[in-house]
Parts: structure tokens; C-alpha cells; sequence
């Protein structure tokens, strides 16, 4: 029972670990835990009575039938206990175990949090680990690449920027065959919003680039994109522990939206880039508050909805069940307004999982885990256990989840433990349902 | 013994309670000036409201999500941590003692509410202990330092009981009694006891942060 009885090769882990001498990490770590963290982690460190009541909070543990080594707790002790306890000096075998807990067995949802008597943040805990991996070079070979695509294009998925400019114009010149007046407003000084995508929509989702132009034509929004890089609001050095790239990232992409002097920035349906904002990255670039408002699709759709901005020619056949994103409801509280919204679009009723809200279970892919790629994708399948019998339980056929992450995990999910269910975005659901303009 | 007795009683005494409030201080000052230092972008956040809303709603038995799942722990610990601090502040014995070094007079419970007390904290002490043994997902996380706290704590009841009910030799009881209670006012600043000295600012953190950023409910 532990992390070395499961570990995985993967490229990216086994030649970073290959570097390291225990001098090496030693002072790696030691840089990090006097330079980077202070009385947070002392604190967690210090009071944590290892009662274990997170352990029930943690898919990857309900999902491996309470298998200790899989609880918060467990992964803590695992990890930063003990890279605190021995001050560092452990060997380059135990740094391969720790990323590969930290990297792909923890989503970083939060939800041990409700669960914690005492208010420790395993999420923290297991970033700062992240961090220290980074540090050392040791981080799983897919997400490094894309890391590393952030550095270099300041977006996750190597897209030129004449491929950015290509893509929205090829969207915009399908979408006219269905909407002629359809425009994709490029660079538009003191527009309304700032329509900020993650790079895997114009890479590989493009229809949602599509859906948005298409629900912004049919609500008269007042918008823009921009042709420069800053249009991705992904952060995978977020979850890498790339720190300072992480800060170039949001600097770059409210200083593009500044530049444009839109009033606000609205974000596709994303979680973690949210979280980039609301929590790490804007402080990592010291702002308390950002200098650009930002909201989520969820926010802005309710809005257009409420303003009667959208009009439905038909309602999606319910009932459905609603996925609570972590990064978007435990992270920012948007649980009620996307219910309401549902339930405005959907014939039917909401069928709730066993649970829910601010404490859904996590769909596995997140904080990072999906994007560590094929070498965990068993694992991460078999940590997403415990959200398919929630799914299961619902007995509905569709899943409302406002977020790419979870997407991409509970198509997975579905898949894997033969849910025949269909997972929806609420762009799908708008733009199937809208009154088309001709 | 006497001699004994007036060891424990006298500069015992004043040692423990000084390193239990001077370490205090200490260890709450010195982790303050490293918040202040070095964990800025957390402290900008915290607020009083959501701080004190965490708080409260963490103190209400089956209202949070973790003491829901876990009625045993919950009634464990509820119970374990209200006697193990009115319990010593509100005994009879402990009172006539103030009294009789300081002039210290105030109200007490009655020597059998104090007694049943007593026994629940070292009933509480055994839930625990029992949970680091069995319960898988404790057991592989439990330390020598996890063992000791618990040691720690339920000794000065389990003494206290002993020498109440005249069980073995009294005067022995009494002054282990006496030294194990020292032993655990001197322990809370520099080890796991001192979640006594944190946990209200590591709650009142998360309270913050869920409500003030996170614009959720963290319990």
C-alpha cells in the first residue's frame, strides 16, 4: 500500500528523476519551502491530528475501496510530511512517487476542505509539492508540453498566430451560411465583453467557437476577440508548478484585454483557468483585484437569459443531471445561477447527484490530472469510480457540465463504465434550443 | 511524598504553566511575523465575518459535511474536547486550589458532573485510540506523535479518576495527577496539542477564503 507499489513510466518523470542527486534536492526544497511558503504550511503541518475524516471527501479514494495510500491525508504523508520531516534529503525514487501522487492522484478540488475539522487545504499542500517538482524538473511529459507551449506561444496547444486568426475566420465564414450577418469581431476597441477561449477550442473544439459566435449574434452582445496572443486563458503552468510562467500568462491576457479597453472579460466554459484568475495567478502577479472584471459563461449566459436576450424556439428534452465543476461552484460559487439557467433551458427536471454543489465529487480530470495524458489514464479512470455511480444513480440520460476538464474526464467516465450518457455544454444546449436569426 | 508534593505543586507548577503561556505567546507571535512575511497574498483576504461564520458553523455537531459523515467522530470529539477543557476549569478541587494559593474563588460543577466528564474524555481518548487502531485510513497515517498527544491528554483524567475514586495508593495518584497535567499544559505550545493555538486561525483562513473568494459555504 503506498505510491511505490503503483508507480507508472512515463518519460517525462523517469528522465527528470534521472538528473537529481540528493544534494540536488535538498537544496531545491529547501529553497522552496524557506522562500516560498511560510506559516500556512507550518500550520498544516503542525495541527493536522491525522483523525483521517478527509479520507471520505476523496474520489480517488472512494473510487480504490478505501484504500488508505489514496486519501488526502495519505497523500500528505506520503509527500510534504515527509520532504518536512527529513528536511529535504530524500532520494531521486521518492521524488518519482511524490509527482506522480501529486500530478495524477490529486485533482486539487477542495473537497477534503469540507471535511477538515481544522481547515487544511490539502490543495495547497499538493500544489506546493507541484511546485518543488517543478523545480527539479520532474513533471509528467504531457503536461510539461504543454507548459512548455505556454512559454512559447503563450497558449496550451501550439497554436500559431496566424493559425488563431485562420481558425476564427474559418469558423466565422461556416457560421455565415447560417447566420449571414455573423461576425467574429477581431480587435474591437471598447467592446462590451472580451471573449477569452482555452486553446484546445480553436485546436480541437472548434463548434464552440462557433456556438459562442452564434449565441452572441442571436443576443446582439456587443464583442471582440483578440488577434494577439493573451486570447488563451488556460494555465496548465499553474499545475505544473511553472509559477513564474503562470504569472506572465495572466499579465499577457488581461493586458490584452486592457489594450482593447473592453469593460469586461467573459471566459468560455472553463474551470481552471477561472481558478488561474480568482486564485493563483493573480496573486502570484501581486493584484488583489484584477484589472479587468471577469465572469464565466455561466454568469453571462444567466445574464443574457434574464435580460431576455435569448430567445428559445424549444426546450432540451429533460430530465438532466447537473455536473458542479470544482473550479467554477466550490471556487466560485456558481451553482444556484447554473441551475437556474438549466432549468430555463431544459423540459424536465434537474436530478440531482448524491452530491452535489459545493461538495460534488470532482470528475477526476481536473487540476491538471487529464492533462498528464495516456500514461494515467487508467488510473485516472479508475479513480472516477466513485462519480460514475453518482451518474449512474441519477438514471438520466444527459449531463449538463460547464467545463472542458470535466468534459473530457466524464466522456471518459461514461465511457469507460458504460453510462450511456450524453455530457452537454450550455453553449450546446443554447445554441441547439435559440430562435436562429436568418 | 510531601516533599514530592510540594515539588509538583510549587516550582512544577510555575514552570509548567510559564512554559504553557510563554510558549504560547511565543509560538503565536513567531507564527505571525512568518504569515506577515511570507504569506501576503493569504492574509489580504481574511475577514472577520467569513472567519467567524466558518467558526461557528464548525462548532455545531452533524452541521458540517465531515462531522455528518462521521456521527462516532463527531460525538467523540464534541464530547472529548467540551469536558477535557470545562472539566479542570470547573472542578471543585482544582477551584478550592486557587483559592487556597490566590484568593481565586469562582463557581464549580458538582463533583459527580466533573467526575462523568472525566470519564468521557478518557472514553473519548479510547474512541480515538481505538480508530488509530482499526480504522485503516487512520492506522496508516498515525505517528508517535499522534500516540503521545493522546497519551497526554487522557492521562491527567485517567490519574484524576483514579485518585477521586481512591484507587490505588491516593497520594501517588494525586501527585501523578498533578505532573501529568503539567506535563500537558507544557506540551500544547511544541507539539500536535498546539492545534489548540492554531486550528481557530487555519479555520478562520479557509472560512475566508471560501467565503470572501470562493463565495462558498466551507462546511
Amino acid at each position: 500500500m503506498g505510491i511505490q507499489d503503483r508507480l507508472i513510466e512515463d518519460v517525462g518523470l523517469r528522465e527528470g528523476v534521472k538528473r537529481l542527486t540528493e544534494d540536488k534536492i535538498e537544496q531545491v526544497v529547501q529553497a522552496v519551502l524557506k522562500g516560498e511558503t511560510g506559516a500556512r504550511l507550518a500550520a498544516y503541518n503542525e495541527i493536522c491530528m491525522r483523525c483521517g475524516l478527509c479520507s471520505e471527501a476523496c474520489h480517488f479514494y472512494l473510487s480504490h475501496d478505501g484504500d488508505p495510500s489514496y486519501s488526502p491525508v495519505g497523500k500528505v504523508q506520503q509527500t510534504m510530511a515527509v520532504l518536512l520531516k527529513k528536511k529535504g534529503r530524500v532520494s531521486p525514487d521518492f521524488i518519482y512517487g511524490m509527482a506522480q501522487i501529486a500530478y495524477t492522484e490529486c485533482n486539487l478540488c477542495r473537497r477534503c476542505v469540507h471535511f477538515c475539522p481544522v481547515g487544511i487545504d490539502t490543495g495547497y499542500i499538493m500544489s506546493t509539492v507541484r511546485r518543488i517538482c517543478h523545480k527539479l524538473g520532474v513533471t509528467p511529459q504531457y503536461i510539461q508540453d504543454t507548459a512548455h507551449s505556454h512559454s512559447a506561444t503563450f497558449n496550451q496547444m501550439w497554436v500559431k498566430d496566424d493559425e488563431w486568426i485562420d481558425t476564427l475566420q474559418w469558423q466565422e465564414d461556416e457560421a455565415r451560411d447560417e447566420f449571414p450577418s455573423l461576425r467574429i469581431p477581431l480587435d474591437k476597441e471598447g467592446a462590451d465583453i472580451y471573449y477569452s477561449v482555452i486553446a484546445p477550442e480553436p485546436k480541437f473544439r472548434t463548434q464552440l467557437i462557433y456556438q459562442a459566435a452564434a449565441i452572441f449574434t442571436a443576443a446582439g452582445v456587443d464583442w471582440t476577440m483578440p488577434s494577439e496572443p493573451g486570447w488563451d486563458n488556460s494555465d496548465m503552468c499553474m499545475f505544473t508548478g511553472d509559477f513564474e510562467m503562470m504569472g506572465r500568462l495572466k499579465r499577457r491576457h488581461f493586458e490584452s484585454a486592457q489594450k482593447l479597453k473592453v469593460k469586461r472579460i467573459v471566459m468560455g466554459e472553463c474551470g481552471h483557468a477561472f481558478r488561474s484568475v480568482y486564485d493563483m495567478g493573480n496573486r502570484w502577479v501581486a493584484w488583489k483585484m484584477y484589472p479587468v472584471p471577469v465572469i464565466h459563461s455561466i454568469e453571462f449566459f444567466w445574464e443574457l437569459m434574464k435580460q431576455g436576450k435569448i430567445k428559445l424556439a424549444k426546450k432540451y428534452p429533460g430530465p438532466v443531471t447537473v455536473h458542479d465543476p470544482c473550479n467554477v461552484v466550490r471556487g466560485r460559487g456558481h451553482h444556484e445561477k447554473l441551475r437556474e439557467l438549466v432549468r430555463f433551458l431544459i423540459d424536465g427536471d434537474i436530478v440531482e447527484m448524491a452530491s452535489n454543489r459545493e461538495h460534488a465529487i470532482c470528475c477526476t480530470a481536473g487540476g491538471g490530472v487529464i492533462n498528464c495524458g495516456p500514461p494515467f489514464k487508467n488510473v485516472r479512470l479508475a479513480g472516477s469510480k466513485a462519480k460514475a455511480e453518482e451518474l449512474k444513480a441519477t438514471g438520466v440520460k444527459t449531463i449538463v457540465a460547464p467545463c472542458h476538464n470535466c468534459h473530457g474526464g466524464l466522456e471518459d467516465t461514461v465511457h469507460r463504465y458504460k453510462l450511456g450518457m450524453d455530457i452537454k455544454f450550455l453553449g450546446d444546449i443554447i445554441y441547439e434550443c435559440m430562435e436562429k436569426p436568418s | 511524598m510531601h516533599e514530592i508534593y510540594n515539588l509538583v505543586t510549587g516550582p512544577l507548577a510555575w514552570l509548567a504553566w510559564g512554559i504553557f503561556i510563554v510558549g504560547s505567546i511565543y509560538r503565536l507571535a513567531i507564527m505571525y511575523i512568518l504569515a506577515k512575511k511570507k504569506d501576503g497574498p493569504s492574509l489580504a483576504y481574511m475577514s472577520w465575518g467569513f472567519s467567524l461564520r466558518s467558526i461557528i458553523n464548525w462548532l455545531i455537531p452533524f452541521n458540517a459535511l465531515g462531522w455528518r459523515r462521521n456521527p462516532v467522530m463527531t460525538v467523540a470529539t464534541f464530547a472529548f474536547h467540551i469536558c477535557l477543557v470545562l472539566a479542570p476549569i470547573f472542578l471543585l478541587a482544582h477551584v478550592a486550589l486557587w483559592d487556597q494559593f490566590f484568593g481565586v474563588e469562582y463557581p464549580v460543577f458538582r463533583e459527580n458532573v466533573t467526575d462523568i466528564m472525566s470519564m468521557i474524555v478518557v472514553a473519548g481518548g479510547l474512541v480515538f485510540a481505538g480508530r488509530r487502531l482499526f480504522q485503516k485510513e487512520v492506522r496508516y497515517v498515525t505517528t508517535c506523535q499522534d500516540w503521545l498527544i493522546l497519551v497526554i491528554a487522557v492521562l491527567p483524567f485517567l490519574t484524576g479518576i483514579l485518585a477521586y475514586h481512591q484507587i490505588f495508593n491516593y497520594q501517588t495518584m494525586v501527585i501523578l495527577h498533578i505532573l501529568t497535567g503539567e506535563i500537558m499544559l507544557a506540551a500544547i505550545p511544541f507539539t500536535r496539542l498546539s492545534h489548540m493555538l492554531f486550528a481557530v486561525f487555519t479555520r478562520a483562513y479557509m472560512g475566508s477564503e471560501f467565503g470572501g473568494v470562493r463565495r462558498v459555504k466551507d462546511w
